[in-house]
């Protein structure tokens, strides 16, 4: 898993994304803010969102609750 | 596409150049990536024998060495082999310490083949548990643009690969064709009339182009 820990952390680029993603972003655009390329950003928003740690609406990505929470507790 | 064999066990053909390249799922030293992951971007999907072996780790290095270029082309490097994550992991690792090059693309690890069977990367002929160095050019629409086949014994040549890319970006951009041993800033081939009305306006006009005949134009980008 790219974004998550087998110990439930989660890595320096999945802090990056949901940081990122505190406001609404598409992939490109979080491509653009993390310096990551975007076959990686693709990838980990669908980790992501299967975690639950990130919502999708109309082809943006949003942090959720969940998500801060994490992203907050692993700076 | 896929047939089978008396074992049942399945047996795909090369994929074909100008029609989509096969889709996969697969995990890799970057997590889990879909070719998908790609689109939009010009894709190098790559394999190699196996790690820890001396060819495969020169082209590493070499591949590492012309990333920047490609980057610089819009093209991403993927690569591939019959190893666990583990393994990669261990021999990125190694590179690094070895020799300082830190490689900048992620790695399939495809231990189920399935990948390799897709893509026909494995010549029995040549080795069954091993895949050879084959080289996938995937355009920006997910389609298979290139594709060049080389022998476990034999390392690619970086510059080849380039140029390429080179080649398929400028047919693309201006709907030409590049001659033999073409490199970017020669001339290209301009394509050829087809029909017996418009190859003999070429000939008479030749609209500023240097031909040696009517089908064989060249032109100045």
């Amino acid at each position: 898993m790219a974004c998550i820990n087998p110990d439930g952390t989660i890595t320096p680029s999945a802090r990056k994304i949901l940081r990122a993603a505190e406001t609404s972003l598409t992939p490109a655009e979080l491509a653009a803010a993390t310096d990551l390329p975007l076959y990686r950003i693709r990838s980990s928003l669908r980790e992501l969102v299967q975690a639950g740690l990130l919502r999708e609406q109309d082809e943006r990505y949003v942090t959720t609750d969940a998500g801060r929470t994490r992203q907050v507790a692993a700076s | 596409m896929a047939d089978v064999t008396e074992t049942s066990k399945p047996v795909f053909g090369l994929p074909r150049l100008n029609e989509p390249a096969p889709e996969f799922e697969a995990v890799t030293t970057d997590g889990t990536i879909r070719l998908s992951d790609y689109k939009g971007t010009w894709l190098i999907l790559f394999s190699h024998p196996a790690d820890f072996t001396p060819v495969c780790t020169t082209e590493f290095l070499a591949f590492a060495e012309i990333f920047p270029q490609l980057r610089e082309r819009g093209v991403e490097l993927l690569g591939l082999s019959i190893d666990s994550v583990y393994s990669h992991i261990a021999w990125l690792r190694n590179i690094e310490e070895k020799t300082g090059v830190k490689i900048p693309f992620p790695i399939i690890a495809d231990i189920t083949m399935d990948v390799a069977m897709r893509y026909g990367m494995i010549m029995p002929g040549e080795s069954k548990t091993e895949t050879s160095r084959c080289v996938f050019i995937i355009d920006p629409e997910s389609k298979l643009r290139a594709m060049i086949y080389y022998p476990l014994s034999l390392g690619r040549n970086m510059q080849e690969i380039l140029r390429i890319i080179d080649a398929l970006q400028t047919s693309d951009k201006y709907h030409v064709a590049t001659p033999a041993n073409w490199k970017p800033g020669e001339k290209v081939v301009v394509p050829a009339p087809n029909t017996a009305e418009t190859a003999e306006q070429r000939v008479q006009e030749r609209d500023g182009y240097e031909c040696v005949d009517w089908y064989l134009c060249k032109k100045q980008l």
